[in-house]
């Protein structure tokens, strides 16, 4: 049998009639009903339904410097497990990904190992210091290509810069994704502002702090002419923002994370920093606005924002721990029980969210592409039927910070294919894929 | 009862008998000999992460009279100020046979963390966490007050609650463990409470709380009041645009003279004045007031020994009757 063919037979296209899908040298070579497998492997796909590699727009892989927490190696791993075919890396790093020389070495640690495209985001400001501009034209002319800019983790707050980073960027096509969060109203802020911090005494985190910011962002995009891109959206007002913003043809996209769909602040009751993340977990109005914004279009992608962190940064005090979550492995889930299953949206809506938008957004050329003939062949299949539990000690991500341990989950990634090379068979790591110039180091071993 | 962290999750059987049993510590307070065997051989851990000499002393008083051990664990100058951790120094605890931590932390809900995780085993009792709750704080403002409240009734305390009182606690109160306790307890056990404070001190949020809010104090004892909770405005509030100035908070939130006077010519003649010290003399209260007949400010101090004697001996003694469930949380693995 040819190692670089595969049938996928009867699969659920996008959620709707089974079809084959051929896949061959990367690409997919037919699709249609009663394919002839040939020499191809053949993967028996009924009750599976197919769909576009996802590609995270928002992704925290920690390397380099934070190794204890994730490594490319390993947060690629959980995310070709999780149905990724792509992910787009963030800039907030040791040193921090904001010259060329960072991002090119991150580049080449994903075509390394092999398991999804990394795509670095680049660095807005030097250092994250939100004074000086990073050399995001060098960046972008790397072998690295950086199209999304993004200081994340902090907000640029300084209006002036924000201006010069949207006009900036269109010099190469370039988006700059802001984290939306004022400074000056989230000192010392440990959750959302409302009626449980009031009660846990935990210094508020006001929705209109990342509000303020959107309103302005989308203000100066539309005075420049240029592209924004808001992060990890989590209050019902930066929905309506963004939705009049959309309605005078300003040019923003917005991301929502799988966490900020399913879980409200009611869980910092607990005190159990996992559910420590910012921005904040809100409220079930907020819950409820972001789903609908995500099935009408005013929200345009899933963006896991998969935060690993050392046990040690959560098992202490709420006040001492670190933010964040991981997410990579339960994205598919979690959207799915909050989106499919509730009836907002079709397998078909999911393909565009995790997959043909967030591509678009980074301009991932090969990515979130028509599973037709002749397109790449970056597919997963999912058995929707499935349930599972979560338990973050058998994730392939380092981190142990999933604010989703114990819960039952539907959906199940059987199979990822990445360049038409199967990632995931059988819902377990297969192979990574070997770009040509890893493939000679390999078979020099 | 396993642990006490709130009053919100105390229920009026579990407050009144910590407040029947402190009653009955007291008696021991009045003896010459102020001293039980009830907790001989348990030992009592002090764990303060923040400096607070009256309720550490107040703790040690209490577990002292029981006959328990006591350690003092004061954080700064020890391990924790090298960096180690919540979990190393519980652990650390644990293995030296703690059985009950009383536990004073800056961070809000450091206490909720040892009682739900498997650091360690023993009672835990939250001496005051952060800006979230003060529990033994509250109960001896409650006793403090079921007292007076009794004796205007001319009833025995013992077994009473706080039906009809109006208790007005004044100040800030978004920073404030000792309001948020007393607001929970004191609705608990039936009393009417207004929250009294500018409106940059008062949580959003607050709405959502069982009881009145008002941001007026004359307006407040004008509509008739039984107890005065001033509380303490801190140092670092003061610049930070919480209100324009000392003067103006002390104008217009301080109980001071004229307001003292008010009392007496609104004809409120048994209304008390409470202050859970450290006083701000001359801010939050003036002297003439902290030094009236009206004042229980020692006797706060001196219930609060009681009272906590009460709570190690509830949770110590092997009375071991169900209370409502300490925490929601369920035991997390390493």
């Amino acid at each position: 049998m040819a190692e670089n063919s595969y049938l996928i037979r009867g699969a659920a296209i996008l959620g709707a009639d089974a079809e084959d899908l051929l896949i061959r040298d990367g690409v997919i070579a037919a699709r249609g009903k009663d394919l002839d497998a040939g020499d191809a492997t053949v993967i028996e796909a009924a009750g599976l339904i197919a769909l576009p590699g996802m590609v995270d727009i928002h992704t925290h892989l920690r390397e380099p410097g934070r190794e204890d927490a994730e490594t490319v190696e390993t947060g690629t791993r959980a995310a070709a497990l999780g149905g990724y075919t792509a992910v787009h890396a963030m800039a907030n790093s040791n040193p921090v990904a904001d010259t060329a020389g960072v991002v090119e070495q991150v580049h080449s640690l994903g075509r390394a190992s092999g398991w999804v495209d990394v795509r670095p985001v680049g660095a807005v400001t030097v250092g994250l210091a939100g004074e000086q501009l990073a050399e995001l034209g060098a960046m972008a002319d790397s072998r690295a290509r950086v199209r999304v800019f993004s200081d994340d983790g902090i907000c640029v707050h300084d209006p002036v810069l924000m201006r010069r980073a949207l006009e900036y960027v269109k010099a190469f096509d370039g988006v700059v994704a802001q984290h939306a969060q004022e400074p000056r109203l989230t000192a010392g802020a440990q959750m959302n502002e409302g009626a449980v911090s009031a009660v846990l005494g935990l210094g508020g985190w006001p929705a209109v702090a990342e509000e303020s910011i959107i309103a302005r962002d989308v203000l100066l995009a539309q005075h420049v002419g240029s592209r924004l891109h808001v992060c990890h959206v989590s209050t019902a007002g930066s929905v309506e923002i963004i939705r009049w913003a959309k309605s005078r043809g300003i040019n923003v996209t917005a991301e929502v994370t799988p966490h900020h769909l399913l879980l409200t602040d009611e869980l910092v009751r607990s005190y159990d920093p996992v559910y420590k993340v910012n921005p904040p977990l809100r409220t079930a109005e907020d819950v409820q606005a972001l789903r609908e914004a995500l099935a009408d279009g005013t929200i345009d992608v899933i963006g896991t924002d998969h935060a690993p962190h050392p046990s040690e940064h959560k098992e202490c005090e709420w006040a001492q721990a670190a933010m964040g979550m991981t997410g990579l492995e339960t994205a598919l889930s979690v959207v799915q029980e909050t989106m499919i299953e509730t009836g907002l949206m079709s397998w078909a809506d999911f393909a565009r969210v995790t997959s043909t938008v967030p591509a678009r957004i980074g301009r991932v050329e090969d990515q979130g592409r028509p599973l037709e003939a002749g397109e790449p062949a970056n597919i997963i299949l999912v058995d929707p039927a499935a349930r599972w539990t979560v338990d973050p000690y058998k994730m392939a991500t380092m981190g142990r910070n999933s604010p989703f341990k114990g819960k039952e989950l539907p959906g199940a990634v059987i199979a990822t294919f990445f360049k038409g090379h199967p990632t995931v068979l059988e819902g377990k790591l297969n192979e990574p894929y070997r770009h040509p110039e890893t493939a000679a180091a390999v078979s020099g071993n | 009862m396993k642990h006490l962290l709130s009053t919100q999750d105390l229920s009026a059987e579990d407050a009144i008998r910590i407040l029947d049993t402190a009653e009955e510590m007291a008696a021991v307070n009045e003896r010459e000999v102020k001293k039980l065997p009830a907790l001989r051989g348990r030992t009592v851990v002090n764990l303060f992460f923040e400096d607070s000499t009256r309720t550490r002393i107040s703790f040690e008083a209490a577990a002292k009279r029981l006959s328990a051990d006591v350690i003092n664990f004061a954080a700064k100058g020890s391990s924790v100020s090298k960096g180690e951790s919540l979990k190393d120094t519980a652990q650390t605890l644990a293995a030296i046979g703690a059985d009950a931590v009383v536990i004073r932390h800056w961070a809000s809900g450091a206490p909720h963390r040892l009682a739900a995780t498997d650091w360690i085993d023993a009672a835990v009792i939250n001496a005051g966490d952060g800006t979230h709750e003060h529990p033994t704080q509250a109960l001896l403002d409650s006793f403090t007050m079921r007292r007076h409240w009794a004796r205007l009734h001319g009833t025995d305390s013992q077994g009473t609650d706080l039906s009809g009182m109006r208790v007005a606690v004044v100040g800030d109160v978004l920073h404030s463990r000792v309001a948020r306790s007393n607001v929970w307890l004191l609705q608990t056990l039936g009393a009417d409470v207004t929250l009294v404070a500018p409106p940059t001190l008062l949580p959003i949020g607050v709405e959502h709380w069982p009881c009145k809010v008002s941001y007026n104090l004359d307006e407040t004892l004008e509509a008739g009041v039984d107890s005065m909770m001033m509380l303490r405005v801190q140092g670092e509030r003061m610049n930070a645009s919480f209100f324009p100035s000392t003067r103006e908070y002390s104008r217009r939130w301080g109980f001071d003279d004229t307001r003292l006077r008010a009392l007496d010519e609104l004809g409120l003649k048994d209304t008390i004045i409470m202050h859970p010290g450290p006083m701000n003399r001359g801010l939050e209260i003036s002297s003439a007031a902290a030094d009236s007949p009206r004042s229980t400010v020692l006797d706060q101090v001196r219930n609060g020994v009681s009272v906590r004697m009460a709570a190690l001996y509830l949770l110590l003694s092997g009375d071991t009757r169900e209370a409502v469930p300490a925490t929601t949380q369920s035991k997390e693995s390493n």
